[in-house]
């Protein structure tokens, strides 16, 4: 089927947890967890990150910071090459089975409308290169981690990649790369990204939470449901 | 509430009535509901023709049709066992409303399907011709060709048309104008291609059927554009129609590559009846039962929210018996099913009108099951299809005033039509002009990936088809001197789509009398069902 980009240099930013995989980043460190150098830490840190979920939510709750503070708090001392050599074995074990069906076809139909493709995620950056590499996205920006002597401080470098930094974040791209964010898209699945999705011309909400999709129907964005695989 | 003053004439059968002193006043659909209007003395009513005695026995005309087919080998001689088969529909779109259990594609599938078992033909698809409309949804697809043969074929063999699936669209070439020949790639795979069609208004069927219901936006392009029905006199008209004859020359190309077998029917225009049933009357003939029902219906509606009205007409099929079955080649089978449309809808009439005044229903071909007739198809119902229900002359004059009836609420389905909003609100406030928008904006949308995902996934209507629907008005806007639309709740609406305003019919005859002069010609379309003029 032919088809030709319209003019002008666009881009398509994507939320990555909840809008194009099922999985978000508990379930990344929970897969860290689990998968400790021994089987006792294994059993140790997995019972501890089970135990942390409702602190996770509630901290969630209250802002998105607090809760970066508090979850990211938990990677500390993990050495940094064991993370990023297990982050290989993180996408093929949870993160590629998550992946919902329709997503690489939004992916492949954006390209073909010439758009650049950005993901955007709070997810850290060693777990979210896999990922892109695997749809072959043009570019990723992401949380990172600080390390120190090779180890993890839990501490995030800034920005954090959420909430409204998402859409600061976004616009410095945009300037960097010359893309019009009038003629761009953004997809998400959560009202806390509310924000990257008002600054771009195109903003469309995926499996969206109750909020968001309230939101979606008040200023008649475009609703999708990538998990539907029906023909 | 008011009455329908008693009868004051005898009966008559005529299609063309002059309201005269003692004329009842005429019932016009206005959205999920009616209007009850004195008309000025003189003013011409246009009825539909009494409905054609449908066929005795459908189903031997059916298998009457198969084996003595035009310009082609029955049936049963193309079969041969191991073959296969793609039987395409036409889909909800058509016939409006949706026609009462069982549809007339449940009863040719049934013994199509026959047939082809017989015949040891075992891989069979049925492909839905949705082109650019909406996904039928799964209990659409249930009622449209019935129980039996949706939980045989549902959803592996029997699934809708999708034109932006890169895998699941072919390019068979190029028409001698340039035309872009694309279609199901399944079909055209295919030994045989059998189409089921239901031919409710002369712009269906055809070469329409395969050369637009299975392709793609590249194809489209070609003829779904303002210059086409500019030049299209009218849409309704084939003979007449540039749209009709770049569907043609795609349909020949079709048939170059393609063994296709088209089944064609056509439909009388019964569509009312029961509590409905004086719809299909002249009021100056109603009983005492029409005007009770009618005023005890007005009462109901003015009491019952919007949506309600909605789904309460939704869910009212109509009782439509078939007229005619034909099948074979494209055009000698075509050519038969239009003869018996034109014989059903067309009424000789004499001369234009200066001032024509037409009700809006609550159903257009392209909201069938939506939340709403939303302003753009309430735009192409008015400009578009009733506008272009002519051959020979238009009914209005060149410059004429067009009223028309609808509350034009400003309301969309965001399911059904996601770009159709965006379009309304985004790109009519810059431009009316269909051309400019066009160029500027119909790729834009159209390959929009939320709109093409929304179109493939969803149930939603290509990012295009909005673009579409602007078209069709364009010969209307063009040719009318004005539009008013009478009882509208909002200014918004009226005043993007480029119409003026009046609150009540009688205002809007004195802005049109203002414009066209105190002896202007008023027409009314008493519509639907469905009528054509033919203007002498």
């Amino acid at each position: 089927m032919p088809q030709a980009a319209p003019a002008g240099k666009s881009a398509a930013f994507y939320d990555v947890d909840g809008t194009l995989i099922k999985t978000n980043i508990v379930h990344a460190f929970g897969w860290y967890a689990r998968h400790q150098p021994t089987l006792t830490g294994s059993i140790v840190k997995a019972a501890k990150t089970a135990l942390s979920i409702p602190l996770f939510a509630v901290a969630d709750k209250l802002s998105r910071k607090a809760f970066n503070e508090l979850f990211y708090g938990y990677y500390s001392g993990e050495p940094e090459d064991r993370l990023i050599v297990l982050a290989e074995e993180l996408f093929e074990d949870t993160i590629k089975p998550s992946i919902f069906p329709r997503a690489r076809d939004l992916i492949e139909q954006s390209r073909r409308a010439g758009c650049r493709q950005v993901l955007v995620s709070g997810g850290l950056d060693f777990t979210v290169r896999p990922l892109a590499r695997y749809l072959g996205v043009d570019d990723f920006i992401a949380n990172t981690l600080e390390f120190e002597n090779g180890y993890a401080t839990g501490h995030l470098g800034k920005p954090f990649v959420a909430g409204a930094t998402k859409a600061v974040i976004m616009r410095d791209y945009a300037e960097k790369h010359g893309i019009d964010l009038a003629r761009s898209y953004a997809y998400s699945d959560s009202y806390s990204d509310y924000p990257m999705l008002a600054v771009v011309g195109h903003p469309t909400a995926v499996n969206p939470d109750w909020r968001l999709r309230a939101t979606a129907r008040s200023y008649d964005w475009p609703v999708l449901d990538l998990n539907n695989d029906s023909r | 509430m008011r009455a329908i003053r008693p009868r004051t004439r005898g009966a008559a059968d005529e299609s063309v009535v002059t309201i005269d002193t003692d004329s009842a006043p005429r019932i016009l659909f206005y959205g999920e509901d009616f209007l009850c209007e004195d008309l000025p003395v003189g003013t011409r009513v246009i009825y539909p023709r009494k409905p054609i005695a449908g066929l005795p026995n459908v189903r031997a005309a059916i298998r009457y049709a198969l084996h003595h087919p035009e310009e082609m080998e029955p049936l049963h001689a193309l079969l041969k066992p191991g073959m296969k088969v793609t039987i395409a529909l036409d889909d909800v779109s058509l016939p409006l409303p949706p026609m009462k259990r069982p549809d007339i594609r449940e009863t040719i599938l049934d013994i199509v399907l026959e047939m082809l078992g017989d015949h040891g033909v075992d891989d069979v698809h049925i492909i839905i011709a949705t082109s650019l409309h909406r996904r039928m949804h799964d209990w659409e697809v249930r009622r449209m060709v019935g129980d039996k043969v949706f939980d045989a074929y549902w959803p592996e063999k029997l699934y809708n048309h999708d034109a932006c699936d890169p895998d699941g669209m072919v390019t068979l070439g190029k028409t001698k104008h340039g035309e872009v020949v694309e279609t199901n790639k399944r079909a055209s795979d295919s030994d045989l291609v059998i189409y089921v069609n239901i031919n409710l208004v002369p712009m269906d069927g055809g070469h329409k059927s395969v050369g637009v219901g299975l392709c793609g936006y590249e194809s489209l392009k070609a003829h779904h554009t303002p210059k086409a029905i500019v030049n299209s006199d009218s849409f309704m008209d084939p003979d007449n129609s540039e749209l009709a004859h770049s569907v043609h020359r795609i349909g020949r190309v079709c048939d170059q590559h393609m063994k296709i077998f088209h089944i064609e029917t056509a439909l009388n225009s019964k569509m009312f009846e029961g509590p409905l049933s004086f719809l299909m009357k002249n009021e100056d003939d109603f009983t005492e039962m029409d005007r009770l029902t009618f005023s005890a219906m007005q009462w109901t509606l003015k009491k019952t929210p919007r949506a309600l009205r909605r789904e309460v007409f939704m869910r009212v099929p109509a009782p439509y018996e078939v007229i005619a079955v034909h099948a074979g080649a494209a055009e000698p089978t075509h050519q038969k099913i239009l003869a018996r449309n034109f014989e059903q809808y067309v009424i000789p009439v004499e001369g234009q009108a200066d001032i024509l005044i037409s009700g809006i229903p609550y159903i257009s071909p392209y909201n069938v099951n939506s939340k709403a007739l939303n302003p753009l198809l309430v735009q192409v119902m008015a400009l578009g299809y009733f506008f272009h229900m002519y051959r020979n002359k238009p009914l209005l004059k060149k410059g004429g005033v067009m009223i028309v009836t609808h509350p034009c609420t400003d309301a969309f389905d965001p399911v059904h039509h996601p770009s159709y909003i965006e379009f309304f609100n985004r790109l009519l406030p810059e431009t009316r002009d269909a051309y400019t928008l066009e160029k500027k904006y119909q790729d834009e949308f159209a390959y929009n990936p939320s709109y093409i995902e929304m179109y493939r996934r969803g149930n939603a209507y290509h990012g295009a088809h909005p673009f579409y629907m602007w078209y069709w008005g364009q010969k209307g806007r063009e040719h009318c001197g004005k539009v008013i639309v009478v009882g509208s709740d909002n200014s918004t609406v009226p005043k993007l789509l480029g119409w003026e305003r009046a609150e009540t019919l009688a205002e809007a005859i004195a802005m049109g009398r203002s414009h066209m002069g105190r002896s202007a010609q008023i027409t009314m379309l008493h519509h639907p069902p469905i009528l054509m003029t033919d203007v002498r």
